[in-house]
Formats: structure tokens, sequence, C-alpha cells
């Protein structure tokens, strides 16, 4: 195969660009949050209850962000509904083998249970006018059962979208089978950071805190592994990212948007009382340059 | 069902009239690029630049020549979709517009498609593209209304050196077959039939001869199914999944322990 790396490089783009990126990096922070707050909730202890609330509340509007974002990049967005349904027939439109259809699936009932987590987790906040909705979030039984099914969910939708890049024959993404692992570990870290952040701005002092932060940098030693599994997958492909794309990759995702916040959470003494949020927004701003040089990266070649 | 329909395109004896152009634009009604104020590519005679939502047929133009151009020759070919048996973008296609026809070839409903582009990136050969006019994902569909009316399709109908020629599959493997016999009898080696076996995506309905590697001419030597990667991809996901749990896990059981460590720094 002279000159082309890759048998991928003969497909065209499909013009997937900023919306579908926010999408990737909103997708991720709403699955990852239900999942971390749903882990909190089931093997933390009663005193971590404020900080998993904190998860459910990122998790539902990301999501509904999420479905804008989808729909809007329709070239026919008053077809959204084509993904659930079909047209011609009005039976449901479920294909197993196609991410985007199984996706489309997912984001839907996983955003039936953020939103109804999202209310159970303010009922328990006492920030409802109703307290009945209480029972919806754990440690009830109904709230244990609704944490562990919309948990699973949420790392479906924080993992689907990787493996989605897979399934095409575009060059970079159907080049390397890791893309769905990278962002879900990358959805992990960004949303412990977010859950942090939130902590933080709400003057949050439970003891779980430490437990997060804690996670928050295995999850970076986890990813930037996974990353650089992601970079020796590639082989020859690989040259597509001998371009500013791939500088961005290098300082912006890896070097700030990992290496720093992880040397932040070692070195703890280093800016004080701002060490923590730094790195947590570090770690933000990295995850979400690593889906623009994903996606990006992929259309130019 | 009918039997499989098709196109054998002998790139030997395309003249790059770009008549198949002409007359698929023509019957599908096809709009023109930008408003008809077209630029020129500056690559060789072609202007029409690539397949995509506009442009179903697309007459390629590769000059093989020497620096001083004494020597060298033309390699034409008039691309299309390859209607494959195995097809990427229908596999992909979360709305079921992209469907299988009694004549075994891949059409895109065009009412149906929601403009999502996951085919786009599916296809391994670059064929489809979003149709501005309709906002649809659009690519040739064989003149599926005309095969319906017992017609053939516009583009073989209209060419002039019978280098792209309609007809069943098996009888337009047989036609590919002998030209090949033929060509490499006359001393032309390098012939070879370019998807017409089962081997490449369950076979081509829509394939070609050759006289040169498929790169030369713009085809993947290898495409592949884009679902190839779905098992594995999946896999390393729970993988990844397994990982992140066990990670939460274990630091929320162990609270304790790095609330202690916690106090001692």
């Amino acid at each position: 195969m002279s000159g082309v790396p890759s048998s991928s490089y003969f497909s065209a783009p499909p013009e997937w660009g900023w919306l579908i990126a926010l999408y990737f990096f909103f997708g991720g922070l709403a699955g990852g949050s239900y999942f971390l707050a749903s882990l909190i909730d089931l093997f933390g202890g009663p005193e971590d209850r404020p900080l998993s609330r904190l998860g459910y509340y990122i998790s539902f509007p990301c999501i509904a962000v999420s479905g804008l974002l989808l729909t809007i990049d329709l070239r026919r967005p008053e077809r959204f509904w084509h993904m659930l349904i079909e047209s011609h027939t009005y039976r449901p439109m479920l294909k197993y083998w196609s991410p985007m259809s199984i996706g489309s699936w997912a984001l839907m009932i996983f955003g039936l249970f953020a939103f109804v987590s999202f209310l159970g987790a303010l009922a328990d906040a006492g920030r409802m006018p109703w307290p009945a909705w209480r029972k919806v979030h754990p440690p009830s039984l109904l709230g244990r059962f609704i944490a562990v099914i919309g948990g699973i969910f949420g790392f479906y939708v924080a993992g689907y979208t990787g493996v989605l890049l897979a399934i095409t024959n575009r060059p970079i993404w159907s080049d390397t089978p890791l893309l769905g692992m990278l962002f879900l570990v990358s959805a992990a870290s960004t949303s412990a950071a977010s859950i942090l952040l939130l902590a933080r701005g709400s003057h949050l002092t439970t003891p779980g805190l430490f437990s997060l932060r804690r996670m928050d940098a295995w999850f970076l030693v986890l990813e930037v592994i996974v990353l650089v599994a992601v970079i020796l997958s590639l082989g020859p492909v690989l040259r597509a990212w001998l371009n500013a794309w791939g500088l961005l990759l290098v300082l912006g995702v890896i070097v700030l948007g990992m290496l720093l916040p992880l040397m932040l959470h070692w070195r703890r003494d280093w800016l004080g009382g701002l060490n923590m949020p730094t790195a947590a927004a570090l770690v933000l701003v990295g995850g979400f340059l690593l889906r623009l040089v994903i996606v990006f990266s992929a259309q130019g070649v | 069902m009918a039997e499989p329909m098709g196109f054998y395109t002998d790139t030997t004896v395309c003249i790059g009239c770009k008549a198949c152009e002409v007359a698929c634009k023509e019957w599908n009604q096809l709009p023109s690029t930008n408003g008809g104020l077209n630029t020129l590519s500056g690559d060789s005679y072609d202007n029409t630049r690539r397949l995509d939502g506009i442009h179903w047929r697309h007459v390629k133009f590769i000059e093989q020549f020497t620096e001083d151009r004494t020597d060298g020759r033309w390699l034409l070919m008039s691309d299309v979709c390859k209607h494959c048996v195995q097809a990427a973008c229908l596999e992909v296609c979360p709305t079921g517009a992209i469907v299988r026809t009694e004549f075994d070839t891949v059409v895109i409903q065009s009412d149906v498609c929601n403009g999502c582009r996951d085919c786009i990136a599916a296809c391994p050969f670059g064929v489809i593209e979003i149709n501005p006019v309709s906002g649809t994902a659009q690519k040739c569909t064989l003149c599926y209304d005309r095969l319906q009316v017992g017609m053939e399709p516009a583009c073989s109908k209209a060419c002039p050196t019978q280098s792209i020629q309609f007809g069943t599959i098996s009888d337009l493997k047989g036609r590919a077959q002998k030209r090949v016999e033929q060509l490499r009898q006359n001393g032309e080696r390098r012939a070879y039939l370019y998807g017409a076996d089962e081997q490449m995506l369950g076979g081509l309905n829509s394939f070609y001869l050759l006289a040169d590697r498929p790169e030369v001419y713009g085809l993947p030597p290898d495409p592949k199914m884009p679902t190839r990667n779905l098992v594995s991809g999946s896999m390393f996901s729970v993988l990844g999944a397994i990982l992140i749990a066990l990670i939460g896990i274990f630091n929320f059981r162990n609270r304790g322990a790095s609330e202690r460590e916690e106090r001692q720094r």
C-alpha cells in the first residue's frame, strides 16, 4: 500500500465538528457524573450523600444539552425521531450492531434516569416541595435500583461515542479499538473534576472529597496509560498526528490536562488552596481538548 | 427477488467524455455546483473533483507521463457507488434510510434520512455525501426508478464506448473475465478485476476492470466493514468500565484509611 498507511484513507469526512466535540464532552460528563454519583451512593457512607447529589446535579443538565447538540447537528433536525422510530412503519428502529442506533436509545433511557435522579437529589437535599421524591434516591431500595441501572447506562453513554468512531472507516477513528475506553476513562476524570469543583463552590467538606481527589488522580494515571496505548496502536497512521493537532494533543491534552493536574495532586502545597480547583479546571480543559483533537484531526486527513 | 443487477466498468475503453456524469445529473435532477459558478480544479480535465451528494458519477483522469511528456498513458475511470453486497453504509445507518432493493442494489431513502452522516464516515470508498438541497445523504441509486420499469440506468445507457456496462451480475462477470483474458493475450498484463469476487465486501455489484494498482485510481486496496471494530472496541470499553468501578469502589471502601492518611499529611 504505497504512500497510504491505511485503507481508511479513501473514505470521506462526515463533517462532524464543534457540536459533536461538545457533545462528546458533555455526554461524557453526564454519564461519568452519574456513575460516580451512583458509586458514591452504593459504596460511600451516608455522610457522602451531599457529594453524590452533586453528581446528579451535573448529569441531567449535561444530558439535556447533549440531546440538543445532537439534534441541532443533524442536517434535518426535525427528523431526530427517525433514530428511534422507523418513519414508514412507525415500528421501533433498533440495530444492536450500530453504536449510533443503540446510542440514541441509551441517551433517551439514560436521560430519564438522569431526570429522575436529579429530582431525587433535589428532594434529598430538601430543595423540592414534594419530599416523596426522596424515595427514588438511595439509600431506599428503589433508589439503589435506579442508581445501579442508571449507572450502567451512564457508563454506556460515556463510552459508546468512542466505539461509534471506531465503527467507521475514517483514519485514526477506525484504526484503533481503544477510543471507547479512552473516552470512558476521560469521562470519569472530567466528571470527578467537575464534582470536586462544584463541591468547592458550595463549600462542601464531606470526608468523601479526599477519596474523590485520590480517585481522580488514579483516573488520570489510567488515562495517560490508555492514551499512550491509543498512540501505539495507531502504527503508521500516527503520521496523521504529525501536525498542529498532534501538538495540541501533546501540549494541551497530555501535559496541560493530565501531567500538570497529576503533579498538583502529588504536590499539594504548590498552589495552596488553589491547588485542587486548578487541577480540576485543567482536567476539564484537557478532556475537552482531547475530544476536539480526536474529532477534528480525522476530518482533515 | 429479481436477479442481482449492477455495473461492470471497463476503464480501458473509457474516453473521459463525461456523458455518464451528465446523464446521471439530468435523470436524477441533481443541482449544479455552487449554482453553476464552478471553478476549475487544475487537476487534469477533472473539475467534478469527487463523488458527493450532487455528483453520483465522477470520471477520474489519471495522467501517467514522463517528465517531458513524450511517453505515458491516461487512466480514465468513471467512479460510482459500488453497491457492495456487504454494505458499510447500510450496516451503520441508524434510521433505516439505507435499504437493499430487490435488485441487490443499495439505495438511500431521502424521505427517511435525517442527515446524521454516519454513512459518510462508514463508506470505505468515500461515495456518500450530503446533498445541500435535500439536507440528506445521497449517492447513486443505480437508477432504481428506471430499473423498476425495466429500463437500464442513465449512465450506462449514455456511455458511448460501453465502458459502463449494465446487466445481471453473473452475466457481467462472464463478460469481464473474457475481456481480462483478451487484454492479457494482447500484452496488457496489468489488467485485472477489482471487486468482482466475493473476497471484497462480499462482492461489489459495481466492479471494475483496472490496469494499475487500486490506490492509483483512488480506490482502497482492501476495503473493510466498519463493524470489524465492534467486538474489540466494546471489550476494551467494558474493561475501562471495570477498572473505573474498581478504582471507585476501592477508594470509597478504603475511605477510613485515606482520611487517616490525609490527616497525617
